[in-house]
């Protein structure tokens, strides 16, 4: 979904960009509804036994990742923004699991372990 | 001097530069919030068996919660549209109801889900006088089934000043339910509706104790991740609640008829930063209620 286009200054060309805009609200509603869906399948998941709890989790953070997802690309405008936003959120992404890696080296560390 | 491009976008990045800066800020923000989840998921595979708790939080709470957050989000994306189609009137309402879903986010939080933690108490039996406390723990029962053991007894205690008097020998704790019927298979998992301690009391002696504390960031790995967590993104709430206060007070008003376009890009900033607090409570949730 992309965002709504900027207001035109024309008044003629105000009443067409009002219903524009007003075709995404209906999209925010839809996610917003999706969202609520979402959080009530993922409670119920969890009463749900996938064999071992490393299943049980790998479930529920799929659906997390989903709604987490549908929040970034439809609320955030991700789905459709600058390719700088991109070129940041790819550093970002980078650096963050460099941060866990760095956290998944301490298992390593001989003093402790 | 003007602020320049704060309502028109640089020709060279195509943003209006508070656009940048407000997703410069979302990244660290993510690098903050990584660091502690990479901290959580570590803590957690690294936890001996047993001592990782499951099912001590309130589901149904935390799940309205969860629904409350997600309407906000709904309700501040709504309040940016109604300013794009300059409805101001509409924008009020919308932004209203996002400040009343923080409100009362914060208020579950703070009046009734903390406070309610630093009244419950959980007991870790010493591990070599396990089987004395059989009946409320059902260990042998979980062996047989391959689950890891209970090494905590948890509920209401009834004798606080034996947290300080040696001359009490004694814990005097109301059970909570699981540990009243400990062998009945209902209780293997959490339960989806919270059940608060029993009028059953257990007599814990204090030599068999090998620590005693309330379910606070003291009591382990879990809470210590829960609270500092939770109150991390808490405080995120609560500053996303006090700048929506300030662009519903009379002033967004004033900027609305001077430049409607900047407020909606105001807006549209503060609500970046919003769902990015949702976002995070989406991992929150299932990670320290669910799992």
């Amino acid at each position: 979904m992309n965002n709504p286009p900027d207001i035109s200054q024309d008044p003629a060309e105000h009443e067409e960009y009002a219903h524009n805009v007003q075709k995404h609200v209906r999209g925010y509603l839809t996610v917003g509804a999706l969202l609520l869906a979402f959080t009530g399948i993922t409670v119920a998941l969890s009463y749900v036994d996938f064999g071992t709890r490393k299943a049980n989790i790998g479930v529920a953070m799929l659906v997390a990742t989903l709604k987490a997802g549908m929040v970034a690309a439809i609320f955030m405008h991700l789905a459709a923004e600058k390719r700088l936003i991109y070129r940041v959120l790819i550093f970002t992404g980078f650096f963050v699991l460099a941060l866990f890696w760095l956290t998944y080296l301490a298992w390593y560390n001989p003093v402790v372990r | 001097m003007e602020i320049p491009y704060t309502i028109s976008t640089r020709p060279d990045t195509g943003l209006w530069n508070a656009k940048i800066g407000i997703w410069l800020f979302l990244a660290s923000e993510v690098m903050l919030f990584g660091g502690l989840f990479s901290a959580y998921v570590f803590l957690r595979l690294d936890a001996q068996p047993g001592e990782w708790p499951h099912g001590l939080l309130n589901v149904p709470v935390g799940t309205m919660n969860t629904a409350i957050l997600i309407m906000s989000s709904v309700t501040v994306v709504l309040a940016w549209a109604a300013l794009k189609m300059r409805r101001y009137r509409a924008y009020w309402w919308y932004m209203l109801a996002t400040i009343m879903c923080g409100v009362i986010f914060l208020f579950v939080k703070l009046y009734y889900e903390w406070p309610q933690k630093f009244e419950h108490y959980g007991i870790f039996i010493k591990p070599g006088v396990l089987e004395k406390y059989e009946q409320y723990l059902g260990n042998n029962r979980r062996t047989e089934k391959g689950m890891e053991p209970r090494i905590e007894i948890s509920g209401h205690l009834h004798n606080p000043e034996a947290l300080k008097d040696p001359n009490i020998k004694e814990y005097e704790i109301g059970l909570d339910p699981v540990f009243v019927d400990p062998n009945n298979p209902s209780n293997d998992r959490p339960h989806f509706l919270y059940a608060p301690p029993t009028d059953h009391i257990a007599k814990i002696e204090k030599e068999d104790v090998d620590r005693i504390d309330s379910f606070g960031p003291w009591h382990s790995a879990y809470f210590a991740s829960y609270f500092t967590i939770t109150g991390l993104h808490g405080a995120h709430v609560l500053a996303g609640v006090l700048v929506f206060i300030y662009m519903w007070l009379p002033v967004s008003k004033r900027l609305y008829q001077r430049n409607p376009e900047h407020l909606a890009n105001r807006v549209e900033v503060c609500g970046l930063f919003w769902h990015f607090v949702d976002l995070v409570w989406i991992f929150v949730f299932p990670l320290f209620y669910l799992l």
